[in-house]
């Protein structure tokens, strides 16, 4: 017995919703990147659904992708994220805001 | 005489106008250089020339008596109008350059020895070249009127010798009254001379518009066909030009003051030659005028009562030089009552005669002042500048100290008065044995104004010769040297025996001007009338005598006996003060309307400073103020202001706040996928 593909779609469609509201939400700069992994991965569960669902190598092959991704982010992100720590003592997202006009 | 020979000799004509060019070339180039006698017989050397070849046109004539064109250039080409540069040699052309070259040979060489004189006493010695290039100029300038082909060739002369008289009546243009009275006279001139010249141009134009042509022979073969109104139109402008040219009324006003030049000038351009222009004009358009009776009879009048009023001015003028100026008007009007009359012949024949005996008594007159002016510096007097040695009541005397003077200025003076057998009585009387059968009118005015010019040259003759010396300076008067008696001695032979041209019963010149003039009266020699004027003139000369024969004071016993009349004669009837009312304050008062209403209130203050400066100013602030400010500048400032207000709104959506980008970011997308999901679910 398979499980329906729409079981994945909308356990990805709540993974995403999550992910979106974590980062319009969170005010920690390592929880919005932890957020926005949660959507990566929630795009990639979509993906493997379809292609499971459509027996197509093509949704695997982009997970990859998305995952090579995702890491290369998470890394330039941890990145910023040190130094910003490094110059201003915190993460708040909210008071890095030196480009408002 | 051959007819190759014939035609070389005419191929020589303008040698006529091109010797005194030449003259006044060398002496405009090299004069300065020159001494005074080389500069003097240069210019006289030239103007003999001309004379010479004028007397080889003179024996060419005899073989081809119908005359010859001789062309020189081409001139003027435009249209139908084709004018040339050709002289016309004709009986009549050749007898009035012989006269002009001959009496101008004479006043050249007389000018030698007298600008000689008159330049040192002036105090500008420079000025002898100046005076015979202007000299040779005004020969140049005559001989081109004289040999015209045509209308406009005659006007350059005429012109010509207009500009040279101009230049000669204000040689000594820093002299005179205030300094500036010779200039004013040479103005006046010049001006008069301008209204006459007006009346020839619309002539010239006239005559064009109704031939087609200004060529001489041309016109007068198709004159027969033109109506008698446009004839007359054109004659009586033809006259204008005539009366301002030849000093007749209306226009000779300017000739007694024309006196101002030396007196060379007055003998050779305002007694014997340039002013018998007019005379020469009317003679030349006799075809014309033969055509145009109602003109003849005006010219007839005009001469008649010009000769008669000038006469009657001449009695009562005690400069030496304006009673022969007024003299000469009185004479001019003979020639053009004579030519009015169609006596052509007559009329040249008195010219002719006239510029003998007229440039004779010019002459001899301007020795006589050199004479006195050298006695007032003989006489070691000091009243150069009071004393005027013009004033025939400073003189008296003179007979025994200028002897040679004397006795041409009495051959002169009786030529003028008609005693037989000298030159002016045949030339006198013929024009009045013509009067005498034409009208009585005129016969009547020129008897009168015969016996007046008896009387005033014997009252001058008497004044200036005979009685005591009336001043210092006449009683040291000595007479001048050869180089101005010896011309005088020509002419008075002239003036003698000018008669002989055209002797009663010979008529030669009547004889050689037939050859070119169509109307030729034959009036036969008029015994009575001859016999009448002979007594009038013994009786003219005798009232003279009897009146200022030994007058002892310089009081005019005259104006005791005629007053008021005197007065007026005196004053030469006004006539200056008349047109000074009725012309020249006009004009001024036009010229005042014009300058202060016209020009200045109006085109200055109202047009220019109000309508145009005004509106300008106005525009140009309203454009500046108005548009430039408020338009161009609102537009830019306004333009920036918006920007700015756009900008200063959408700076805030800049919050700087990662989240909210975040959040605008989500909302985009949601808004992407719904309208996609709309557009393909349908």
């Amino acid at each position: 017995m398979t499980i329906p593909t729409n079981y994945f779609l909308a356990l990805s469609g709540v993974l995403f919703i999550l992910g979106v509201l974590g980062v319009l939400i969170r005010r920690n700069s390592i929880v919005i990147l932890m957020s926005i992994e949660l959507m990566l991965n929630s795009a990639n569960l979509a993906f493997i659904a379809f292609a499971r669902a459509f027996e197509a190598h093509t949704g695997q092959v982009l997970v990859f992708f998305v995952i090579a991704v995702g890491a290369a982010e998470v890394a330039i992100g941890l990145s910023m994220i040190v130094s910003i720590y490094r110059s201003r003592g915190n993460i708040d997202i909210d008071q890095i805001s030196q480009l408002k006009g | 005489m051959n007819g190759a020979a014939t035609r070389d000799l005419f191929a020589l004509a303008p040698l006529i106008i091109a010797f005194p060019i030449m003259g006044l070339v060398i002496n405009l180039f090299i004069g300065r250089r020159l001494s005074e006698r080389w500069v003097g017989t240069i210019a006289s050397a030239a103007v003999g020339l001309s004379f010479v070849t004028a007397l080889l046109q003179f024996a060419a004539l005899q073989n081809t008596p119908d005359g010859i064109r001789v062309m020189v250039a081409d001139w003027i080409s435009i249209g139908t109008l084709n004018i040339s540069w050709a002289l016309k040699i004709d009986s009549l052309s050749v007898a009035m350059s012989l006269m002009v070259a001959g009496v101008s040979t004479l006043i050249h060489i007389y000018a030698i020895g007298y600008m000689h004189e008159d330049v040192r006493l002036q105090g500008d010695p420079g000025r002898f070249t100046r005076f015979f290039i202007y000299f040779n100029l005004f020969v140049a300038a005559m001989m081109i009127l004289i040999t015209a082909d045509n209308y406009l060739m005659m006007f350059v002369g005429w012109e010509g010798v207009g500009l040279c008289s101009y230049l000669l009546i204000g040689f000594w243009y820093e002299k005179g009254k205030d300094g500036i009275g010779n200039a004013i006279a040479g103005k006046k001139a010049f001006i008069t001379n301008r209204i006459g010249d007006f009346g020839f141009l619309i002539a010239m134009f006239l005559i064009f518009w109704t031939f087609g042509s200004l060529q001489f022979d041309e016109v007068f073969q198709s004159a027969e066909g033109a109506g008698t109104t446009v004839l007359t139109l054109i004659t009586l402008f033809l006259l204008l030009g005539v009366t301002g040219k030849s000093a007749q009324i209306p226009l000779f006003v300017w000739l007694p003051d024309a006196m101002a030049g030396p007196t060379p000038v007055s003998a050779l351009i305002h007694a014997a030659t340039m002013v018998t222009a007019g005379i020469y004009l009317i003679v030349r358009s006799s075809v014309l005028f033969a055509l145009a009776p109602a003109t003849s009879n005006l010219v007839a009048l005009i001469g008649a009562v010009t000769a008669l009023l000038a006469a009657s001015i001449a009695v009562a003028q005690f400069d030496i030089k304006r009673v022969l100026a007024y003299s000469t008007i009185s004479q001019l009007g003979f020639m053009v009552a004579a030519v009015g009359l169609g006596a052509y012949v007559a009329g040249i024949f008195h010219l002719i005669a006239h510029a003998f005996f007229k440039a004779l008594l010019f002459l001899s007159s301007g020795s006589v002042i050199q004479g006195v002016e050298r006695g007032l510096h003989d006489s070691g007097q000091t009243n150069h500048e009071t004393f005027d040695p013009q004033d025939m009541r400073n003189m008296g005397g003179l007979r025994s100290r200028m002897k040679i003077t004397f006795w041409v200025y009495l051959i002169g003076g009786l030529a003028l008065a008609g005693i037989p057998p000298l030159a002016g009585f045949f030339s006198k009387d013929e024009i009045l044995a013509d009067a005498s059968e034409n009208s009585t009118l005129i016969y009547i005015l020129l008897t009168l104004a015969a016996i007046l010019t008896a009387f005033y040259i014997g009252r001058q003759i008497f004044m200036v010769f005979f009685g005591e010396p009336k001043s210092e300076a006449a009683a040291h008067a000595k007479e001048n040297p050869p180089i101005m008696t010896v011309p005088l001695l020509a002419l008075a032979v002239l003036a003698a025996f000018g008669g002989i041209l055209n002797l009663p019963t010979l008529q030669s010149l009547s004889k050689w001007l037939q050859l070119t003039l169509e109307q030729v009266q034959h009036t036969e020699f008029n015994v009575l009338v001859a016999l009448l004027s002979f007594v009038f003139a013994l009786a003219g000369l005798a009232v003279a005598w009897r009146v200022y024969g030994s007058q002892r004071d310089a009081a005019d016993p005259m104006r005791r006996f005629l007053g008021p009349l005197f007065d007026l004669w005196e004053n030469k009837y006004r006539v200056d003060e008349f047109y000074d009312w009725l012309f020249i304050k006009r004009y001024k008062a036009l010229a005042f309307t014009l300058a202060e209403i016209v020009d200045w209130r109006f085109l200055h203050d109202w047009v220019h400073d109000t309508l145009l400066a005004r509106t300008f100013q106005r525009s140009t602030r309203w454009l500046a103020e108005g548009f430039d400010l408020q338009v161009i500048d609102g537009a830019a400032n306004n333009l920036a202001r918006l920007i700015q207000g756009i900008a200063s709104r959408l700076r805030t959506l800049q919050t700087g706040y990662v989240r909210n980008y975040a959040l605008s970011i989500f909302f985009g997308l949601l808004i992407l996928m719904s309208y996609i999901l709309i557009q393909f679910s349908s």
